[in-house]
Order: structure tokens, then C-alpha cells, then sequence
């Protein structure tokens, strides 16, 4: 299933400068294809989620290279990083972070409006579509204050998915639900990669979800082993 | 990024802190309507002023004095040298302007200039027990006419009494109050040369000039030579001009040329103007102040919401907002809170004014007034409203600035 890879990280370094530099990650080679779900597991600190915002250009790596499509994201400056972030990614994080003052269906139609392809009609269409597709149809209007944990990750991935991105990138995103919840939402990320056709990398801790992943990258001390 | 959504996000953001909204509201608001109703008052006052300075006083005055005192000859023969003259003496000279009629022809020759000759001096006016010192002012009634607003200002009487009367005299309200006169009463007029004139006042004139109403009186100027033992002669000149921006230029030009000092109405109430500048000055100052503590207001309710909504900002970020977008989104809270402050400053201003401008009080200073006298200019609507605009948008700026900086990574890892 690994035929291109949409995003792929070439010897990838991340340190914290400082008086006593700080490795996050070292030297990490990994290629994620269309319909391709990963899971990124590893002990607290083994620098998971530092690996995922690197993937995800929310951080510049000291060393190596993140490609998107093929191409590399090297040089791009914080603008095309974020247009970019806008049209190929979806992220999910341990927190919903939906923006508390707007109701589920806004919150799923704030990434296309920001992208302004399409029209208020069919952004409102397509927001209703994805929260339908998660099982949240009749929750359209609530605030999320006014939901459960699950019901808020799975508004957070309608959200992601809003602009139809290439690529979901997830962290921990079960780590604040409970079994049954995490099991509803691991399962969307399954349908994600599997039916839709989208790069999905998780990062958790919960290695019976990561056993359903389709390849699994364990991370010790920042490095990638075996 | 659209417009629509930063505004969407930005009217959130504020609707949900609606007591610290309203507040910042409100210190807008009260600089932008403080600043309307008190350049409304002060100008309206100011402007009062001055219209009554030029309607009732001449623009230009002649006067027999010199600016400077005239140079002793040996000044001339020691330039720059260290002199000392004992026991100098002036010359005894006529007092009044020399060649007065020619300086009146070559001056009417001008075209926009009125001009009228007067002889003023002080004399002692006795009515009954009662002595007031006043200002003794001959004219020409036909000329006087044209340069200053006596006719208009006569409350009883008319001008042409002082031709009728055999001795007429007009005197200010104030004169007439202080001694108890009333119309076609008969006054003494003595003079400092000791002559004494029995005359009979044939009109009482207000002008709103408080100094003027209480010390001037008016005759013929015939009569005033009498009274001042100067036959002939003339001591001011008093000028009228269509263009009173002019005066200055005017007055300089006729310094120059005759060499007697001559003053514009700005130079004659100088003292009053300079006290203007300084009532300008505290207005400004204090307007200013409100509307600083207003952009605290602001800088505040803005501070905070950047700090709660380090979250949001993170995944907007993260999400592909742009730096320039994050801090549009909190700029356009500033505006927001800007536009409707000044908006309701505006209308709260209005209120003010038209408030001020029913009261009905009597006042007596520089001038006498029956209420504010207002000043109603879109000008101050548009200072105000800039003014806030621009207090609210530099207040919004820095911790707009400081959420646009944010990085996202920092905020996700340290939320995860």
C-alpha cells in the first residue's frame, strides 16, 4: 500500500538548543502512502508527538527533510507552511480544541472558510455531510461545552477533514476517552485510511489500537527501532 | 483570510466578555462624547467672542503713540555706545495723531477699509453723588456707523440724538446702571483740563463686552474737543475691513507708513486669545487623557483574550492560519469596540450638546451670555472618531501582535 508516498521524513533531527541541547528525534527515515494508516507508539518522552509536528511543519526540524507530495518543504517560509498545513492536512490533538464560542457545525466549517474555495452554501453542506458521516447529525447545533469527550474528538476530526487533506495527523487522540469512545474514534481513523483513501499517522500510547494500525513505528529515545 | 471569518471570530470573542466589552465600550464612548460637547462649548465660546470683538470693535486702531521711544541724537552720533542722559525732558507736544485728516484721505482711498476718526480720553462723569470714571470717546456718528456695531448695540435712543440734543451723551449699560441714569437724564462731564459739560444722554448702548459696557460714552467729537481742550484734534483712527483676516497685515502696513502704533483687534485682545490657546490646550489634554485610559480598557479586554485563547490560536495556527491572520482576527476587536464606542460616543455627545444648549443660565465674565453659546461642527465628529479609531486599533495592536508570534507547536505540546 506504500506505492507513493504522500509524506515522507528524510533523516530527520530535532534539537533544542539551549545550554544543555535536548534531542527529540534523530535521524528518523519514514514514508506514509495514500490509504496507509500508521501508528506511532513509544514511551512518554521517546518523542512521538515531536516527530508528528515536524511531520505536520508545525515545527522545523534542525536536520533532514520533510517532503509533501514528493516535494520538499525545506525553504518554505511560515506562510506557505501554513497554506499548506491549510490544503493537504487535517490534525486531531489530545484536546479537542474546538474554539468554545462556536457550535460543532461552525467549528467544521472555520478551515473552509479560511480556504474560501468554495461557497457559504456548500461549505455549509459539506460541514453537515462530515459531522453526518461521524454520527453527529443531530448534535450539529451544539456548543462543544454541550458534548461528550467523543462526541468533541469526533467533531475535531470532521474539522480536519474539512478540507479534504491528504493527510490526518493525530495526537494521542483517544488519550482523553474512554474505552468505548476511543474505540468509536480509532475506528473513523480506520475508515479514513481504509475507505477514503488518506494518510493517517496516530500517535498513542494504547498499543492494542496501534496493533490495528496498518504498520507501526516504535520510537525509543527519538530514534526509530525495530 | 476572509473578512467575514476574522469578524465572525473576532464579534465571538468579545460577545463572550460582554462586562469587559461594555467597558472598554464606555471609555471610548465617554472620550469621544466628553471631547464633542466640551470643543463644542469652548469653541462655541471662543467663536462668540471673537464674532463680538469684530462686530463691535474696530479691526484696525490708529493711535497716537509710538511703539518704541523716539531716539535722543546723541544716540545717533554713539551708536552702541554705553549713554547716560540726566535730566531729559520730552518735547511738549500737541498730543493726537499729526496730520489726522490726510492719514483718514489716504487711508479712504483703499478699497474694503471703513474709516472713522475719534478723540478718546477719560473724564469723570457726576450724577448726583455718585462719580464714575469713563472713557470719553468722540465721533463722527455718519462714520461711525460703518466701522463699529454702536447703532446696532443701542438698547434705548438713537444715534442721531447726539445731532438733535444740543449736549448728548451715550453711555454704556453698565455706566448707566452703576450711577442710576436713565434716558434724557442730564450728567456733568468734567475733564482733566477742568472743563465741565452739562449733557443729556440721548442713548444707552449694550454691547456684551462686559469692559466696554461699563466705562465707554460716546459724543460728538466736536464736543469731545471741547471737553478735552484739543481742538482739531484727532487720537485714534478706527479702521472696519470686509476681510478681517487682514488686520494684521493691514496694521503693519500702516505702522510702516505713518509710524504711529497701530493695532489689529488681534493685538488688542491678545491677552484674551492667549488665554484661548490655553484653554485649548487643557481641552485637548484632558479629552486626550480619557481616551488613553480608554486604550488601557482596551489593551486589557484584548490582553486577555489573547491569554485565554492561547488554545484557539494554536489550532487555527496549526489548522493553516496565517501569522497576519491571527493578529487581524484580534486587531478587528480593537476596531470593533472602536466603532461602536465612537458611534455611541457620537450619539452620547449630541445628547450632551443639545442637553448644554437647553440650559438657560445668566453669566457674566468677558462677555455676558444667557446659556452656552454652541459651536456644532461635523469637524469634532470627525477628530473624535479618528481619534478613537485610532486609540482602539494601537491599544488592539500589541497583544494582536503578540498572539500572531505565538508558535504553534509551543501551544500544542504544552496543552498535550
Amino acid at each position: 500500500m506504500t506505492a507513493i508516498p504522500i509524506l515522507e521524513a528524510r533523516n530527520l533531527t530535532r534539537e533544542l538548543p539551549g545550554p544543555v541541547p535536548v534531542t527529540l528525534v534523530r535521524d528518523i527515515d519514514l514514508g506514509v502512502g495514500a490509504g496507509e494508516f500508521v501508528a506511532i507508539t513509544g514511551p512518554s518522552g521517546s518523542g512521538k508527538s515531536s516527530l508528528l509536528y515536524l511531520l505536520g511543519l508545525l515545527d522545523a526540524p534542525s536536520n533532514g527533510e520533510v517532503l509533501v507530495d514528493g516535494l520538499t518543504t525545506h525553504g518554505l517560509n511560515d506562510n506557505q507552511l501554513a497554506d499548506l498545513r491549510l490544503s493537504r492536512f487535517g490534525f486531531v490533538f489530545q484536546f479537542h480544541f474546538l474554539l468554545p464560542e462556536f457550535n460543532a457545525l461552525d467549528n467544521v466549517q472555520i478551515p473552509m472558510r479560511r480556504l474560501g474555495l468554495l461557497g457559504a452554501g456548500e461549505i455549509r453542506d459539506r460541514a453537515e455531510m462530515l459531522l453526518q458521516a461521524l454520527g453527529l447529525g443531530e448534535h450539529a447545533h451544539k456548543l462543544p461545552e454541550q458534548m461528550s469527550g467523543g462526541q468533541r474528538q469526533r467533531v475535531a476530526i470532521a474539522r480536519a477533514m474539512a478540507n479534504d487533506p491528504a493527510v490526518i495527523l493525530a495526537d494521542e487522540p483517544t488519550g482523553n476517552l474512554d474505552t468505548k469512545s476511543a474505540e468509536n474514534v480509532f475506528s473513523q481513523f480506520r475508515r479514513l485510511a481504509t475507505d477514503l483513501g488518506r494518510a493517517v499517522v496516530v500517535v498513542t500510547h494504547d498499543t492494542e489500537l496501534a496493533a490495528r494500525a496498518d504498520r507501526r513505528v516504535h520510537l525509543v529515545d527519538g530514534r526509530i527501532v525495530p | 483570510m476572509p473578512a467575514p471569518l476574522g469578524l465572525a471570530i473576532a464579534a465571538r470573542h468579545l460577545s463572550h466578555r460582554r462586562r469587559q466589552t461594555v467597558t472598554s465600550l464606555l471609555g471610548v464612548a465617554l472620550g469621544v462624547a466628553f471631547f464633542i460637547a466640551i470643543a463644542s462649548m469652548m469653541q462655541g465660546f471662543q467663536q462668540d467672542f471673537v464674532n463680538r470683538i469684530i462686530d463691535s470693535s474696530p479691526h484696525v486702531t490708529i493711535k497716537d503713540e509710538f511703539r518704541t521711544p523716539p531716539r535722543q541724537p546723541v544716540e545717533n552720533v554713539y551708536p552702541g555706545a554705553t549713554i547716560q542722559l540726566r535730566g531729559l525732558k520730552p518735547k511738549d507736544e500737541v498730543r493726537g495723531l499729526r496730520g489726522g485728516r490726510a492719514i483718514i484721505a489716504a487711508l479712504e482711498q483703499i478699497p474694503g477699509l471703513k474709516v472713522a476718526p475719534t478723540l478718546s480720553g477719560n473724564a469723570l462723569l457726576r450724577y448726583g453723588p455718585k462719580d464714575s470714571s469713563v472713557n470719553v470717546i468722540g465721533i463722527d456718528p455718519d462714520k461711525e456707523r460703518l466701522v463699529t456695531k454702536l447703532e446696532q448695540d443701542l438698547i434705548a435712543g438713537k444715534l442721531e440724538g447726539l445731532y438733535t440734543a444740543a449736549n448728548g451723551i451715550i453711555l454704556g449699560e453698565g455706566v448707566a446702571l452703576k450711577a442710576g441714569i436713565a434716558m434724557d437724564d442730564l450728567v456733568s462731564v468734567v475733564s482733566p483740563e477742568g472743563v465741565v459739560l452739562r449733557m443729556k444722554v440721548v442713548g444707552i448702548f449694550r454691547s456684551g463686552l462686559t469692559l466696554t459696557d461699563n466705562f465707554d460714552t460716546y459724543m460728538l467729537m466736536k464736543k469731545a474737543q471741547v471737553l478735552q481742550n484739543r481742538p482739531n484734534v484727532i487720537n485714534r483712527v478706527r479702521i472696519r475691513m470686509d476681510d478681517v483676516e487682514q488686520a494684521e497685515a493691514l496694521a503693519k502696513s500702516i505702522e510702516s507708513r505713518f509710524g504711529y502704533r497701530t493695532e489689529s483687534w488681534q493685538e488688542q485682545s491678545s491677552n484674551v486669545l492667549g488665554i484661548f490657546v490655553i484653554q485649548n490646550a487643557i481641552m485637548y489634554s484632558t479629552v486626550g487623557a480619557i481616551l488613553i485610559v480608554a486604550c488601557f480598557g482596551i489593551f486589557n479586554v484584548i490582553s486577555t483574550v489573547v491569554f485565554e485563547k492561547t488554545k484557539d490560536i494554536g489550532i487555527l495556527k496549526s489548522m493553516g492560519f496565517r501569522d497576519a491572520d491571527i493578529r487581524r482576527i484580534f486587531v478587528y476587536e480593537g476596531l470593533m469596540v472602536g466603532c461602536i464606542g465612537v458611534l455611541m460616543g457620537w450619539a452620547l455627545g449630541y445628547g450632551l450638546v443639545e442637553f448644554m444648549g437647553s440650559l438657560e443660565f445668566k453669566m457674566e465674565g468677558f462677555v455676558r451670555a444667557e446659556g452656552f453659546v454652541l459651536y456644532r461642527t461635523p469637524k469634532h465628529y470627525a477628530i473624535s472618531g479618528a481619534m478613537g479609531l485610532l486609540a482602539s486599533t494601537f491599544a488592539a495592536w500589541l497583544p494582536a501582535r503578540r498572539a500572531s508570534r505565538m508558535k504553534p507547536v509551543d501551544i500544542v505540546r504544552g496543552a498535550a
